[in-house]
């Protein structure tokens, strides 16, 4: 694989030729009316440490649920802000998830319930891992779905293809294909200018043509981001503080100047609430907190796209659910199967989707947490296919033979 | 296709930099020249090389001061450095003192609101005292406190540790993990020992941030790898398999027989064999995964070691046989039968057959060589290293010794053919600048930009030692931002003295002192176009250079 993407690598670099200006690059952003292909752009946006689903989008139709949180639960519509956020009559989300409703009922985010990874694993570590090397129970995987769900391109890439808003390169885009991890559009930069330009003269005529081909790839990325950073810019829609509303802000950005974006992914973290999940009304504490800074973010991001949300799917992902029953310190272990959120202008919103299994004891997985009855490889897979127009799922998902697709996208 | 590619890349990056391409020999039989082989000798068995070093290994001469580090009890160790590593007390720690000493918020809560009773350690009762005070904030759980790095990552060490200790206590232990690996790394006498316990801790990976394993991997590095670096590899191997960092890591402490003998209680979640462990010992420590075993192997092998687990390893706890959990049936692992009604013995003579495997002589034989030669190393040194580690029973410091004695270790093949790792890039110019290192909080956050947090590579691989891993447009990013911040003191709790480079940029000179052999002359063209304008940035420019990404 290694030897693979050198060659590749190598080969790109004699048909393109050192120094010649990438011209389709410098057409897409300054020409008003070039032929610009609209990318379609998938966004992931993993939510680390097992988010509590079943306070997220509330089965209160379920009577189980109250049953087996009598402290946490949150309880039925009744309009009040402290009640959930009526969907279909069964389920409700979470009242900081409010800003999500109207996305519901224009039908651009769908709900994909007991879904996630059918891996039994219980550690945070093994369950993100199988998550996004998309491999549940293989841990031999080199590289990451999103990576694998680029398609294939015949001639010059954009060298922002597939990019990380996490400092690092996350599990999911590393791999064959390159993707860069930029923790802000505004430090993608060699810091001393003087020094860039030699740097970049230096590399170019290093005899080692992967290292070479690579520090070009990156010198038109900075290239390419600073002319992005340069140009005024207002953000469309106003974001909550913090680094997730930060990286969607960003990806936003990526996505309207159109330089060839095709995969981005942002996390977001602390969902793994033990203790006092709930406060002193569903309205507060950790958990609402948390999804409050979730929905202002997926909505502002939502708006902020304008038009342009048409070619864009976001894909929202958890390593695994958290106990169907409260726990003896207000808040939720390790659980099993969780919630999935779908957003974007080909998605077929206004329904929760999947097979709800229920609360019932004998319902339960392992007697204890919410089973599964889609897994997350069924609604990537759609994304992969319908959206990205990868066709070659056995390679995205290898080892799956037949996903189920839920049918989410137009 | 497969054997094309791999030539090319051999191509690439063996023989252009040796301007050989041209000749039919192979670049592994042209020999280097005496001060190359100085150059290749601290390059690949030191950390990178220091002012000073070139002439230091010419006046013991080569082979002698090879010979040195490959017996490094005889070297006489740094004394400041031994100094210094004392402040690191969790270094020294079992496991349960570490985690006694260093809670987590939840331990902190735990004994605040009197769940559990209060320690006698002052440190702790601090600890606990204050999380009282400030219990009106935002849950304190949920957001632990973030200290600001740029306030610790400037501060003196000892301040540094203490606000540290202060605010975020269950990250005093990776800090002092990152303080011992960068200081000994940066200023160690015994070099090639510090080299290898960073190969074999990266073979034998534990991921820091997995629960237990917080408190358990300090104590795995200092007695189950580094004590056997240079020793047995059956010793190495049974360090590790024995260890609580590895049984927590990949699982094996969980792993009980498919059919307990044992009534099922249903109440408890459904527990039986964890196939983790087994997999990587055979896939990634001995075998390889084209070492000839099949799945059947793998449970097998997982069967013999059922009952391998620990005391209460959020404590702390040791390494302990649970029979009653073992599976005792008859197995055969790659043909050996492991007779019924074995105990702890059956997981240790899992550990015989595999370090006695042809397949693991060669495997452990091209990972040391694809470290310390090259990414494609010619097979018939691999087939000598490997014929060497069959005759020894596994004796690294021979395998090693026949890898430094083969005329491959020093031919053209070898030089400046490996892409440094970020924290080979890193430590490397710290000792090229010859940097005080004042705290390590501002250079773990580089390692970490680079992209090798050390102690924190997630999967059981480790991180790779390939060339191809390393070339990336984040990871080059950061190492030229690296490179000039160093040279320029921009970074926190480093400081370095460029005052001998005196103040014109001299940049032949400069370049010299930084890489200790010459640049080439495509980046010496670059340069003298750029004319630096110090000699900071002249040094600067020459660690971020390609030249000096490669070893």
């Amino acid at each position: 694989m290694t030897s693979r993407r050198f060659f590749l690598k190598s080969s790109a670099l004699a048909a393109f030729g050192a120094g010649a200006a990438p011209a389709w690059l410098a057409r897409a952003l300054y020409a008003k009316d070039a032929p610009n292909p609209r990318k379609k752009v998938l966004v992931a946006i993993f939510q680390r440490g097992a988010v509590d689903g079943l306070n997220m989008v509330v089965p209160f139709g379920d009577a189980n649920y109250y049953r087996l949180r009598p402290t946490i639960a949150i309880p039925q519509p009744d309009g009040s802000p402290d009640s959930a956020v009526d969907l279909d009559g069964f389920f409700g989300l979470h009242p900081s998830l409010a800003p999500l409703k109207p996305l519901f009922d224009a039908g651009r985010l769908a709900i994909v319930d007991a879904a996630g990874s059918p891996d039994p694993t219980r550690s945070h570590f093994d369950a993100q891992d199988y998550m996004e090397s998309g491999t549940p129970g293989r841990k031999a995987t080199a590289d990451g779905w999103m990576n694998r769900a680029l398609p294939p391109i015949a001639g010059p890439k954009s060298p922002v293809r597939a990019v990380s808003l996490e400092p690092s390169l996350p599990r999911s885009l590393r791999g064959r294909n390159d993707a860069v991890a930029i923790s802000s559009l505004g430090e993608f930069q060699v810091r001393d200018s003087r020094g860039a330009a030699t740097f970049e003269s230096m590399y170019q005529s290093a005899g080692d043509a992967a290292l070479a081909g690579t520090a070009r790839e990156t010198f038109e990325a900075v290239r390419l981001i600073q002319s992005i950073q340069k140009q005024p810019y207002t953000p469309g829609a106003r974001y909550p503080n913090g680094r997730f509303g930060q990286s969607l802000q960003q990806i936003a950005r990526l996505i309207k100047a159109k330089v060839g974006l095709e995969v981005a992914f942002a996390d977001m973290g602390g969902w793994d609430t033990h203790v006092n999940e709930v406060g002193q009304q569903p309205s507060q504490g950790q958990l609402a907190n948390l999804l409050r800074e979730f929905a202002q973010g997926l909505a502002a991001f939502h708006e902020d796209l304008g038009d342009r949300i048409e070619d864009v799917v976001l894909v929202t992902m958890s390593e695994f659910g958290r106990t169907a029953k409260e726990n003896g310190t207000r808040g939720t272990d390790h659980g099993h199967a969780n919630v999935m959120f779908a957003l974007g202008g080909p998605v077929k919103g206004g329904k929760v989707y999947g097979d709800w299994p229920g609360l019932a004891t004998e319902r339960l997985y392992e007697s204890r947490d919410l089973d599964l009855t889609t897994d997350f490889r069924d609604v990537l897979g759609e994304v992969v296919t319908r959206h990205l127009g990868n066709p070659n799922l056995a390679a995205v998902f290898p080892g799956y033979a037949s996903p189920k697709f839920r049918n989410l996208l137009a | 296709m497969r054997k094309i590619v791999g030539t090319l890349v051999v191509l690439a990056f063996g023989v252009l930099p040796a301007a050989a391409a041209k000749n039919s020999q192979s670049p592994f039989q042209i020999r280097l020249s005496k001060d190359q082989q100085v150059v290749q000798a601290l390059n690949r068995l030191t950390f990178g090389p220091r002012p000073g070093d070139v002439r230091e290994v010419q006046r013991i001469g080569r082979k002698k001061w090879v010979d040195r580090q490959l017996h490094p009890s005889g070297i006489r160790e740094n004394p400041a450095l031994e100094a210094r590593l004392r402040a690191f007390d969790s270094l020294s720690m079992p496991p349960a003192e570490a985690a006694r000493h260093y809670p987590t918020p939840a331990m902190i809560q735990a004994i605040a609101t009197g769940r559990q009773p209060m320690p006698d350690d002052p440190g702790v009762q601090r600890m606990v005292a204050r999380y009282k005070a400030r219990k009106d904030d935002a849950d304190p759980i949920a957001a632990p406190r973030r200290v600001r790095p740029n306030l610790i990552a400037s501060a003196s060490e000892e301040v540094g540790r203490q606000m540290l200790l202060d605010n975020a206590p269950q990250q005093v232990v990776s800090y002092d993990l990152n303080s011992g690996k960068l200081l000994r790394a940066v200023y160690g006498n015994r070099q090639l020992e510090e080299v290898l316990a960073d190969f074999w801790y990266n073979h034998f990976n534990v991921f820091l941030d997995k629960g237990a394993d917080r408190i358990l991997v300090p104590t795995y590095e200092r007695e189950s790898i580094r004590p056997h670096v240079l020793g047995k590899f059956r010793d190495l191997l049974e360090s590790t398999a024995k260890s609580p960092a590895m049984l927590f890591y990949l699982d094996n402490w969980q792993s009980v027989a498919s059919n307990p003998p044992l009534p099922k209680r249903p109440k408890q979640a459904r527990r039986g064999l964890n196939e983790n462990y087994a997999r990587e010992l055979l896939e990634l420590h001995t075998m390889g995964v084209d070492g000839g075993y099949t799945q059947k192997d793998i449970v097998e092998v997982a069967r013999c070691f059922t009952g391998w687990t620990i005391k209460t390893p959020q404590k702390g706890g040791g390494f302990e046989f649970n029979g009653k959990v073992h599976d005792k049936g008859e197995k055969i692992v790659l043909g050996n039968v492991i007779p019924a009604g074995g105990g702890m013995e059956d997981g240790e003579k899992v550990l015989d057959i595999l370090a006695h495997h042809p397949s693991t002589a060669r495997f452990i034989a091209a990972s040391l060589a694809r470290r310390f030669v090259a990414d494609n190393p010619p097979p018939q040194l691999i087939d000598r290293m490997a014929d060497k580690f069959r005759k020894t029973d596994g004796d690294i410091r021979s395998v090693l010794k026949a890898m430094l004695d083969s005329k491959e270790f020093w031919s053209q093949g070898a030089y400046c053919a490996k892409m440094k790792t970020p924290f080979e890039m890193a430590v490397s110019s710290l000792r090229a600048l010859d940097a005080h290192v004042e705290n390590t909080i501002g250079l773990a956050k580089v390692l970490s930009d680079l992209g090798q947090p050390l102690y924190r590579k997630l999967e059981p691989t480790g991180y790779s030692t390939l060339n191809a891993e390393w070339v990336n447009s984040a990871s080059l990013l950061a190492r030229m931002n690296f490179a000039i911040a160093l040279a320029q003191n921009k970074v926190p709790g480093v400081k370095v003295d460029l005052a001998r480079f005196g103040s014109s940029a001299d940049i032949g000179g400069i370049a010299r002192a930084v890489l200790f052999h010459d640049l080439t002359p495509e980046t010496t063209a670059a340069l003298e176009k750029s004319s630096p304008a110090t000699p900071a940035l002249a040094a600067g420019l020459v660690l971020g250079s390609p030249d000096f990404q490669r070893r």
